[in-house]
């Protein structure tokens, strides 16, 4: 866990990178219930238009979230997260898997009634140079100091 | 087409959810979440949480089914095989833990058609035992028109 007690607006969190594999999404759509074929059948994949097996958004997404729950050190300290899902994060079937890569940026701090603070971050994730979710925002409550 | 005479409508709330222990751990596994409160009892007491916490998006492992039901009922008339995840947010009004029996109610809050692709907003409310609110998920949803 960092060292939240300095926080400020414009703090980088540190970065994860995650090679996501086929059996990541189908550990994945075990423990969601997610079992849409998109996810692991190639055949269903390229029927309906797409390259190949993609990720689950909710995966990319849950992910994507660990920048924020690794840097606050608490995943019950986050009150809200939302994203858009722009690209696909197509996975090929091999053993290295996607690369997709995660940053995150202090970029707003408030205080609540209660006294605590809430940080705002905003996330990006980039696979394979592009962007693949945008306005993705989590609220964090900060420990106390 | 989809009847967009539900929009507007909640649809009747589901059974009660129990999140579980073994559930948060599989789901945080995963996704790699390694926090100790998602994992080792001990550690979510000693942080001041009755059992195990679930990660922020743990919620759709209960809510997609529930929408995912009512997708693939007719009487909506929605293509659920050609359906792609626009948008997601996830408020939690307070954190989710092993124990909770969740009822999720879902809120058809929107539904357009433009460019070809009709666009459904689907509202979760996920209250626990006592109706009191825990978490609140949107959902933009979105599946290709019939050709004209």
């Amino acid at each position: 866990m960092t060292d939240l007690s300095g926080v400020a607006v414009g703090d980088e969190l540190p970065p994860v990178s995650v090679r996501v594999t086929r059996a990541d999404l189908v550990r994945y759509a075990g423990a969601s219930g997610d079992f849409n074929p998109i996810h692991w059948s190639d055949r269903v994949a390229t029927g309906v238009g797409l390259p190949g097996v993609i990720a689950h958004g909710m995966l990319t997404m849950a992910l994507a979230g660990r920048v924020v729950t690794e840097w606050v050190g608490d995943p019950g300290a986050v009150c809200s997260y939302g994203v858009r899902f722009t690209r696909p994060v197509v996975v090929p079937d091999d053993d290295e898997g996607a690369l997709v890569e995660f940053s995150g940026k202090v970029s707003e701090l408030t205080e609540t009634d209660d006294g605590s603070r809430v940080a705002r971050i905003a996330v990006t994730a980039r696979f394979d140079g592009k962007t693949v979710l945008s306005r993705a925002v989590a609220e964090v409550r900060l420990p106390k100091e | 087409m989809p009847d967009v005479s539900f929009v507007g409508r909640s649809l009747p709330p589901g059974a009660p959810y129990r999140v579980g222990r073994e559930k948060i751990r599989e789901f945080a596994l995963a996704i790699g979440e390694g926090a100790s409160v998602c994992h080792d009892v001990a550690a979510a007491q000693a942080a001041g949480y009755p059992d195990l916490v679930a990660p922020p998006t743990f919620p759709v492992t209960f809510t997609m089914p529930a929408i995912e039901a009512f997708l693939r009922d007719p009487a909506f008339g929605w293509d659920y095989s050609r359906m792609v995840h626009g948008d997601q947010s996830i408020a939690l009004h307070r954190p989710i833990h092993g124990g909770d029996d969740l009822v999720t109610t879902i809120h058809v809050d929107d539904l357009t058609t433009r460019g070809g692709s009709h666009m459904l907003r689907l509202r979760c409310e996920v209250a626990d035992a006592e109706g009191a609110p825990v978490a609140t998920t949107h959902a933009l949803l979105v599946t290709q028109a019939d050709p004209a």
